[in-house]
């Protein structure tokens, strides 16, 4: 097949899907193909151009065009968007640098907590002079504190524990996420600074700063609608820049440290590689992405409270690391990709329509065994709540038959 | 200050009975650890497995109307020996599946896929409870003769519940000290845990020895689990979690791969956790209770593994390459 065809074929796809799409707006599987195309914009050999032009239209006009219309694929696309930013974030610690980080999600907290402390009047309890909630407009800059904040937990974490064996690390990742989780959870006395197991609501939005704009080229919405596509397009510059900046760290001389240090420490710190301070560094940058998603996490949800930042949300986006490929930028997008729309997507459908069977009280006949009542289908059964299962069945499935994952970096591929 | 004499025996015989359960749940980590270096995950899961079993087969006898007809020591050793056998072989089976095909690989390789057999372990339970109970949280039939209590110098009682976790516990932690010391198998386990090629040139089976291995240490997990059930009477298929997390802390306390080490990790650990659960909020005023018993644990293993990684008991486990 030739790359002109490649190309058309290409143009095709994406035209078809997104008016299957635009059309059954409420089939799972039209908008999953049209989230395809992106994956076979990766795949497919056509001239860069076209791929460019085509990715840009799918994710800047298409999409924000469906979700216009469909908010719930609005919705989709924001929540892939923070994991695929999350999973890039954990892809520098694990992928890079070969330490295994099992409380990553304690970052993502610290940086949504210290938006909602004080993006909502909760920071009033501790802080006299009724300052709080702070004007929507600090919401950039608590962004860039955020990166901040995020990195300094990430260093400080690491300061003590960077010295330990790559299991041991493991476990004290995992028991400083839970230690960030109790303070959560208990820091509501004496002092009263994270209120606790109720959660923070509500939390301030991002300022709408250029809706005078909109106003003046005639363009007037409800700021309610506006917001999700609002959000989307902030959480997309924002995976646009991790990206960006994690593929300059990849080819820069700190890359290449990292990747020296996983292959062989020793042998790394023998070459004069900095291991300490390398392994900090990793650390600290995938921390400060973590945070700075979790700033951006608080005030989409308007509502966080400590259940949003459990262990299982630390092995979910370590399962789309892995799935993708350890240390692969395109496979963290990937595994993020495809582990968030199976989990919203695919179970809940499921479940949806296990549900739906179970209402319908079909009856299934069986040759040879009779027939069984549909409506019997015990109600415990739904697909959507066994997302642990499926984590662990994708741990442990890829680290026997494909521990590289599906899209491995290119210098693995080549062995 | 009163006060805090008056509940210190009550305080010492909760952290006794929980520094039992920690040690026995702490010696299927460090058993595992001895042999293969490798932090079994997925043991915490054995641990619920155990508690499960237990209050089925409790609940099965209670359905059959047998509860009441047998004495409560037939209903009892029935109840943990089933436990331990099935969450052994359900140890083994996981070696098995989950590990063996990854041995000799990278250790982070292992420990992952030992993550996702956990995960997968407790929606598994949780799967097959829903569908044959309707509900994955459990209620351990009561024994009215474990409600009983003794009573001891002074006005001290001691629970029935206590004294059978703790005796029991005794009884095994002896049995293992002989099953490794003085018989040919517990040889062959130590013989793994010191070189596993050097043993194997010396005749020792390691692929059997690893899966005995595995055995041994999910039957002391069942047991603790079946334990676990009786005494604090409620089980879900996720609250092996934490007891898991402390016994592994347990573990490391007393030196991982080391087997008395764990016991005394196990006994320190239930200690600290139940003098932190009472006199935290007494120390501070109030300003922090209860709650924070497990950051005070999680604490204790941040800082050991800082200061004293090879933990209390000193080294025993080889120094290899990560």
């Amino acid at each position: 097949m030739s790359a002109t065809q490649a190309a058309f074929g290409l143009c095709g796809y994406v035209a078809a899907t997104c008016l299957l799409a635009f059309l059954f707006p409420q089939s799972v599987l039209a908008f999953l193909s049209f989230q395809a195309s992106l994956l076979l914009l990766y795949y497919v050999d056509a001239p860069r151009k076209v791929k460019l032009f085509l990715g840009a239209s799918v994710l800047f006009v298409l999409l924000p065009a469906l979700g216009w219309l469909n908010g719930y694929y609005l919705e989709i696309a924001i929540q892939i968007g923070i994991f695929v930013a999350l999973a890039l974030g954990l892809n520098i610690v694990v992928g890079f640098v070969g330490l295994l980080n099992l409380g990553f999600v304690a970052f993502y907290a610290i940086g949504a907590y210290l938006w909602a402390i004080f993006g909502s009047p909760q920071a009033n309890a501790f802080i006299p002079g009724g300052w709080f909630p702070l004007s929507p407009n600090w919401f950039f800059v608590f962004l860039l504190l955020s990166i901040a904040v995020g990195a300094l937990t990430g260093i400080l974490l690491g300061l003590p524990v960077l010295r330990l064996r790559g299991d041991y690390l493991a476990i004290v990742t995992l028991g400083f996420a839970e230690v960030v989780r109790a303070l959560m959870n208990n820091l509501d006395k004496p002092i009263n600074l994270t209120n606790g197991p109720r959660g923070i609501s509500p939390i301030a939005k991002p300022p709408l700063f250029f809706e005078p704009l909109l106003q003046f080229i005639g363009i007037d919405v409800p700021s309610a609608m506006l917001y999700p596509l609002y959000f989307y397009f902030l959480i997309l510059i924002m995976v646009g820049i991790i990206i960006l900046v994690t593929r300059r760290l990849e080819n820069s001389r700190v890359g290449r440290a990292w990747k020296a240090i996983r292959e062989d420490e020793v042998a790394a710190s023998a070459m004069g590689v900095p291991v300490v301070r390398m392994k900090l560094l990793g650390f600290a940058v995938g921390a400060s992405f973590a945070s700075a998603v979790g700033v951006l996490f608080a005030s989409k949800q308007v509502f966080i409270n400590p259940e949003s930042f459990t262990f299982m949300e630390s092995i979910g986006v370590l399962a789309m690391v892995i799935l993708g490929g350890m240390g692969s930028v395109p496979g963290a997008i990937l595994g993020a990709t495809g582990v968030t729309i199976l989990n919203l997507q695919l179970l809940k459908g499921l479940s949806l329509w296990l549900n739906g069977l179970r209402q319908s009280g079909a009856e299934l006949v069986i040759p040879f065994l009779g027939s069984y009542s549909l409506s019997q289908l015990p109600a415990q059964f739904e697909p959507a709540k066994y997302e642990r299962m499926v984590f662990g069945l994708i741990l442990i499935l890829m680290m026997i038959f494909r521990p590289q994952g599906v899209l491995p970096p290119a210098q693995e591929r080549k062995k | 200050m009163e006060l805090a004499l008056e509940i210190l025996p009550q305080v010492l015989l909760d952290g006794i009975v929980l520094g039992f359960m920690y040690a026995l749940i702490a010696l299927g980590y460090t058993m595992v650890y001895g042999v293969l270096e490798f932090i079994n995950f997925a043991h915490s899961e054995i641990f619920v497995l155990g508690a499960f079993v237990g209050v089925e087969v409790m609940l099965l006898l209670q359905s059959a109307g047998l509860l009441d007809t047998f004495h409560p020591a037939v209903i009892l050793l029935l109840v943990i020996t089933t436990g331990m056998i099935i969450s052994g072989f359900a140890a083994m089976a996981l070696e098995r599946v989950a590990y063996r095909p990854l041995l000799g690989g990278p250790r982070l390789v292992a420990l992952i896929s030992a993550i996702g057999a956990s995960f997968f372990l407790q929606d598994g339970l949780r799967l097959f409870e829903s569908l044959w109970r309707n509900t994955f949280y459990l209620n351990y039939p009561s024994l009215e003769y474990l409600d009983h209590t003794v009573p001891l110098a002074g006005n001290l009682v001691i629970p029935v519940k206590s004294m059978l976790v703790i005796f029991t516990a005794l009884l095994t932690l002896a049995g293992l000290h002989f099953f490794v010391n003085r018989t040919k198998l517990g040889m062959g386990i130590r013989a793994v845990a010191q070189d596993p090629d050097t043993a194997s040139l010396m005749g020792v089976p390691v692929k059997r020895v690893i899966a005995l291995t595995f055995f041994v240490g999910g039957a002391l997990g069942g047991l603790a689990g079946v334990l676990f059930g009786i005494h604090y009477s409620l089980v879900n298929p996720y609250s092996g979690f934490i007891p898991g997390l402390k016994a592994f802390t347990a573990a490391v306390l007393g030196g991982i791969g080391n087997i008395p080490g764990a016991m005394v990790g196990g006994m320190i650990l239930g200690l600290l956790e139940a003098f932190a659960a009472s006199y935290l909020s007494l120390i501070t005023n109030g300003a922090f209770g209860a709650e924070y018993k497990d950051v005070v644990a999680f604490l204790v293993l941040i800082l050991i593994l800082i200061f004293r990684p090879k933990g209390i008991l000193g080294e025993t486990v080889r120094e290899s390459k990560a």
